[in-house]
């Protein structure tokens, strides 16, 4: 498979829209069996680098192999062994549920009788066994997402690809979401999400990358970019709106300080000794946190922004 | 850490272009099924109408003459009809369906993850449109016979030459819509000044010898002026053979254009 074993493998991959370029020059590994992530502000690129992987849009320059073959030759035999989730849903509104995954399973070349049986055991995946014949134009915005999700299934692609797979979901669907992405990942299903939430990406990936500008500007594991680029706890303060936080107060009392529009964040290998440090200079937030460092505050390091804008 | 997973191999596998385009028929035959009705009405239902109105109101007072051929109007009328509408059919089926499967509903982006190619969807988008004029084509000579205006079998031809005018239509018209990123307000001018004169202008009602004779070679352009001359020719005879062989030149010509314009505006769009 590939360049050493690896279902993707892309080296100083570009795609070009017009003039502008979306992507500018990515190196990216995925391995069988894992669970990668591309996380990233809008418009870095995440979705332009999965419709590449998707073999839905050619490439503008650089290397790619998927499943080993080059998408602008095999695109046909790579898509049939893929599962993609597109950020925006495109199911037939106008289909019932379940004959949604029946048409998308015949496009995989996949016999009636086989299709039937495997969205049955899909939508109780989905927990859309109730909703099974209804249309789908009146489900809401989760239930279209988990139907999606599971139209993605019906051919058991070997590489599964998620644009955003949680958008829309309350909490609830997301965990249940997480749970199925588990278990696909335990039977061997590789997996390639995008994602603007930090918790999504600490729980399900392996490895990610940070996207930013067309660029990878941060590559590992969750714990191995929070040790590289942030430090183990992180001191949130609070001040009132419109009162000047005490920036200089502060100085030299942690690691590193960022500034946010409604909070101070301090850097700190011990958040609690940096609190009573600040308490002592005479520094009185309204609220004051020490929490564990998170893919977000590697990302905020990262790029100067918040994720989630 | 995790090269050691063996997967399991997937069930999906590339379809042959003919089968790809097939199943996509068969898709939209899934559709079909659960909204026909709100088809009939512009396929089956309208078309008669006009027969009824026009053929035995209107042409009751219609003499047969040598521009009908020397037969009753209706009897003159009903393979025309059958043409026009499989014109103003095709010219439906390729506006607002495709830009919707494009833009609104995205269901040609979801076909285009799987193993079909944007050709092959194309193929099958037309097979379908085939399928679509061949069936109420038939529902509509079913009812032309009962009403007894029909002269013989040999209007199954014209079935068949109306098929060839539908598609003949639809093909550029998709290769049109398929460029299209607005919401379709161009369609409505397609309809208002492509369809409709050609369908009311083009020869299916009366012969276009009665139009001006400057304007007459706008109508030689019309594909419902080749389909009705030749539905028409090959119910009735009195056609020879090269002009009929020009009609039907002109007809495929036009379908192969479109279909070879479509095709690549589908490619464009479906892996920008
Ligand atoms: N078809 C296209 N034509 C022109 N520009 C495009 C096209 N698709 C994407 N872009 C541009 O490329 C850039 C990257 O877009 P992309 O959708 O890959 O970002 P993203 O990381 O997925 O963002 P988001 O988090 O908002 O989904 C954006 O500036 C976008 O406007
Ligand atoms: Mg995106």
């Amino acid at each position: 498979m590939g360049e050493n074993g690896a279902l993707v493998h892309a080296r100083d991959l570009v795609k070009q829209f017009g003039d502008f370029a979306a992507v500018r020059g990515i190196d990216v590994e995925v391995r069988r069996g894992e669970a990668f992530g591309f996380l990233g502000p809008n418009g870095a690129g995440k979705s332009s680098t999965m419709r590449m992987v998707a073999c839905v849009s050619p490439r503008t320059g650089g290397d790619l192999r998927v499943l080993g073959m080059d998408p602008e030759r095999d695109g046909p035999r790579i898509r049939a062994r893929l599962g993609v989730v597109p950020q925006q849903d495109n199911l037939d509104s106008e289909l019932t549920v379940r004959q949604n995954l029946h048409v998308y399973g015949r496009f995989f070349g996949l016999s009636k009788a086989h299709v039937r049986a495997k969205a049955t055991e899909l939508l109780d995946f989905a927990q859309l066994t109730d909703r099974a014949e209804d249309e789908v134009e009146p489900l809401s915005g989760g239930m279209k997402r988990r139907l999606t999700i599971a139209r993605s299934l019906i051919n058991d692609p070997e590489l599964l690809l998620l644009d955003e797979p949680t958008t829309g979901l309350d909490p609830q669907a997301r965990h249940l979401l997480w749970d199925r992405l588990f278990r696909l990942k335990q039977n061997g299903v590789t997996l390639i999400i995008t994602t603007h939430y930090m918790d999504e990406a600490e729980q399900l990936c392996d490895r990610l990358v940070v996207m930013d500008g067309g660029r990878i500007v941060a590559e590992g594991s969750p714990s191995e970019l929070i040790g590289r680029y942030s430090t183990r706890e992180v001191l949130e303060l609070r001040f009132p709106p419109g009162e000047p936080a005490p920036e200089a107060d502060l100085d030299g009392l942690c690691d590193r300080l960022e500034v946010l529009p409604d909070r101070l964040l301090l850097y700190t290998a011990d958040g609690e000794a940096v609190l009573a440090a600040a308490h002592a200079r005479g520094v009185r937030p309204v609220s004051s946190l020490v929490r564990r460092s998170t893919l977000e505050d590697v990302f905020l390091h990262l790029t100067g922004r918040t994720l989630v804008d | 850490m995790t090269t050691d997973v063996t997967t399991p191999a997937s069930t999906g596998r590339v379809l042959g272009p003919v089968r790809a385009s097939l199943i996509f028929v068969e898709a939209l035959w899934t559709w079909y099924r659960r909204n026909w009705r709100a088809t009939v009405v512009s396929s089956v239902v309208q078309p008669v109408l006009f027969l009824l109105a026009l053929g035995f109101g209107l042409g009751s007072q219609v003499r047969p003459t040598e521009a009908t051929g020397g037969l009753e109007y209706v009897v003159y009328l009903a393979p025309a009809l059958l043409v026009a509408t499989a014109a103003q059919i095709g010219a439906f089926e390729s506006t607002y369906p495709v830009l919707s499967s494009f833009k609104w509903q995205q269901t040609y982006l979801a076909i285009a993850a799987t193993p079909v190619s944007p050709g092959q969807i194309l193929a099958g988008h037309l097979t379908w449109i085939g399928v679509r004029l061949g069936g109420s084509g038939a529902v509509y000579l079913l009812v032309a016979a009962v009403l007894g205006v029909l002269t013989g079998p040999g209007v199954l031809v014209t079935l068949l030459v109306a098929v060839l005018t539908g598609l003949a239509v639809a093909a550029p018209i998709t290769a049109y819509a398929a460029t299209i990123e607005s919401e379709g307000q161009q369609f409505n001018a397609i309809f208002r000044f492509v369809v409709m004169p050609m369908t009311l202008f083009a020869g299916a009602f009366f012969p276009i010898e009665q139009l001006p004779a400057w304007i007459r070679p706008v109508a030689w352009i019309t594909p419902v002026w080749h389909g009705t001359e030749l539905g028409r020719g090959v119910v009735f005879g009195g056609l020879e053979w090269l002009p009929a062989l020009g009609h039907l030149a002109f007809l495929l010509a036009l379908f192969a254009a479109g279909a070879a314009l479509a095709t690549r505006n589908y490619r464009r769009r479906l892996s920008a």
